[in-house]
């Protein structure tokens, strides 16, 4: 009972209280560079949670039976990257082969996750707090849906904010920032709720 | 284009934080203290120079499809010798900048100036953009931090880790907590651009 319980704390701090992208800053870029249709800020959420969980839960098995077991951590950040890159590589042809659908839908966005670092940072972020497996699974996808939460409001937010009139020096991504500088304070709301 | 342009192309033209929008992360989760951005900037500064060089050197040899992969096991081999570095000579800084350390490998200011420049370029040139680049980062990344420690702290480049006390201005008393908090980056940032926009970039 307490497994589950801490499992549901694990979730509710992951997604409010400390937000992948408006409290600890990993994948601001796709943040701020694919969010200005809710569309698209829609399909790189989904994109960046497939991944997400699939690479952290891949990254785990090799750090604790191969790097672990061979005294290899110091190969830590080049094995991760490797296996995000190559994941997402393959995930690709998957859906290119299996679910055209999806492959149109997400096709674009998956290049781009290679260099997200909400991806790389929640594999050694798994490694770093000594989660087991189920909790690391539970943790990786709860933090990849906090992203696509928060980057389904930006757009939003953003979608809005272009029919406003801004002044000319902070049009584009200053107001952007600002924007999310108030999200971020809202967030900040939820600190309360769990530790 | 001479060595100079290149170089001030990187600390002003094409600031990478300013302008370029390039490595986000680092530029919000590092710039609690100007002490902090500026060690990220100098840890930045050291791959990207490292990486320009050693790509620049070997853009001949490896085969245009498996450039990308190549390129990442470059980075992330330098940020491995990074990390050992700061470990054994630095552990108060390697402690502070943390899971910031390993993600310079997914920087895009890296990878982005060894495909659009160093694969193009000589080994020469290529450092002296890497330097132009990194630095352009650094003073970025410092003015930040010290904007959020002065408004946040009241006190100017105080740091532990350094054992240095700093200056003080208006005192801890006055201190807005806001500043150092996740919210108080965003605001910081978004007016350093829109200031950066209306003086240099018009």
């Amino acid at each position: 009972m307490d497994y589950i319980l801490n499992l549901f704390l694990i979730i509710i701090t992951a997604v409010l209280v400390n937000n992948v992208v408006l409290a600890q800053f990993l994948g601001i870029c796709p943040f701020l560079g694919v969010s200005r249709k809710v569309e698209t800020a829609n399909g790189m959420g989904m994109a960046v949670t497939a991944v997400t969980v699939m690479a952290s839960l891949v990254t785990f098995i090799i750090q604790k039976y191969v790097l672990n077991t061979f005294g290899l951590e110091y190969l830590q950040t080049i094995v991760f990257i490797l296996v995000i890159a190559s994941l997402v590589q393959m995930t690709e042809m998957v859906l290119r082969k299996s679910m055209p659908v999806l492959y149109q839908a997400l096709g674009v966005f998956l290049p781009l996750i290679t260099t997200n670092c909400c991806i790389l940072g929640v594999a050694i972020l798994v490694i770093q707090k000594d989660l087991d497996m189920i909790q690391g699974v539970v943790y990786s996808a709860s933090t990849a849906l906090g992203f696509w939460l928060a980057m389904v409001i930006f757009a939003g937010l953003r979608e809005q904010l272009e029919m406003t009139d801004v002044p000319k020096s902070m049009k584009g991504v200053p107001i952007a920032l600002i924007t999310a500088s108030l999200l971020a304070m809202a967030f900040m709301g939820f600190s309360g709720i769990g530790r | 284009m001479n060595n100079l342009k290149i170089f001030l192309n990187g600390v002003v033209k094409e600031n990478p934080t300013l302008v370029l929008l390039l490595g986000m992360c680092p530029t919000l989760g590092t710039t609690s203290s100007a002490i902090n951005g500026l060690s990220m900037g100098v840890a930045t500064t050291f791959v990207l120079i490292m990486s320009n060089f050693i790509i620049s050197c070997i853009k001949n040899l490896v085969p245009d499809k498996v450039r990308i992969p190549c390129y990442i096991v470059v980075i992330a081999s330098l940020v491995t010798l990074l990390q050992m570095l700061l470990q054994a000579y630095l552990p108060a800084i390697y402690a502070t900048l943390g899971l910031y350390i390993p993600l310079i490998v997914v920087n895009c200011i890296i990878l982005g100036r060894a495909e659009s420049f160093a694969a193009k370029h000589g080994p020469g040139a290529s450092i002296v953009d890497g330097l132009g680049m990194g630095i352009g980062f650094t003073w970025a990344l410092t003015l930040l931090g010290a904007v959020r420690e002065w408004l946040g702290t009241g006190i100017l480049f105080r740091s532990d880790d350094f054992g240095l006390s700093g200056w003080t201005l208006q005192g801890e008393d006055y201190g807005i907590l806001f500043f150092v908090l996740a919210p108080g980056a965003f605001l910081v940032l978004g007016y350093l651009i829109a200031l950066f926009n209306q003086s240099i970039k018009k």
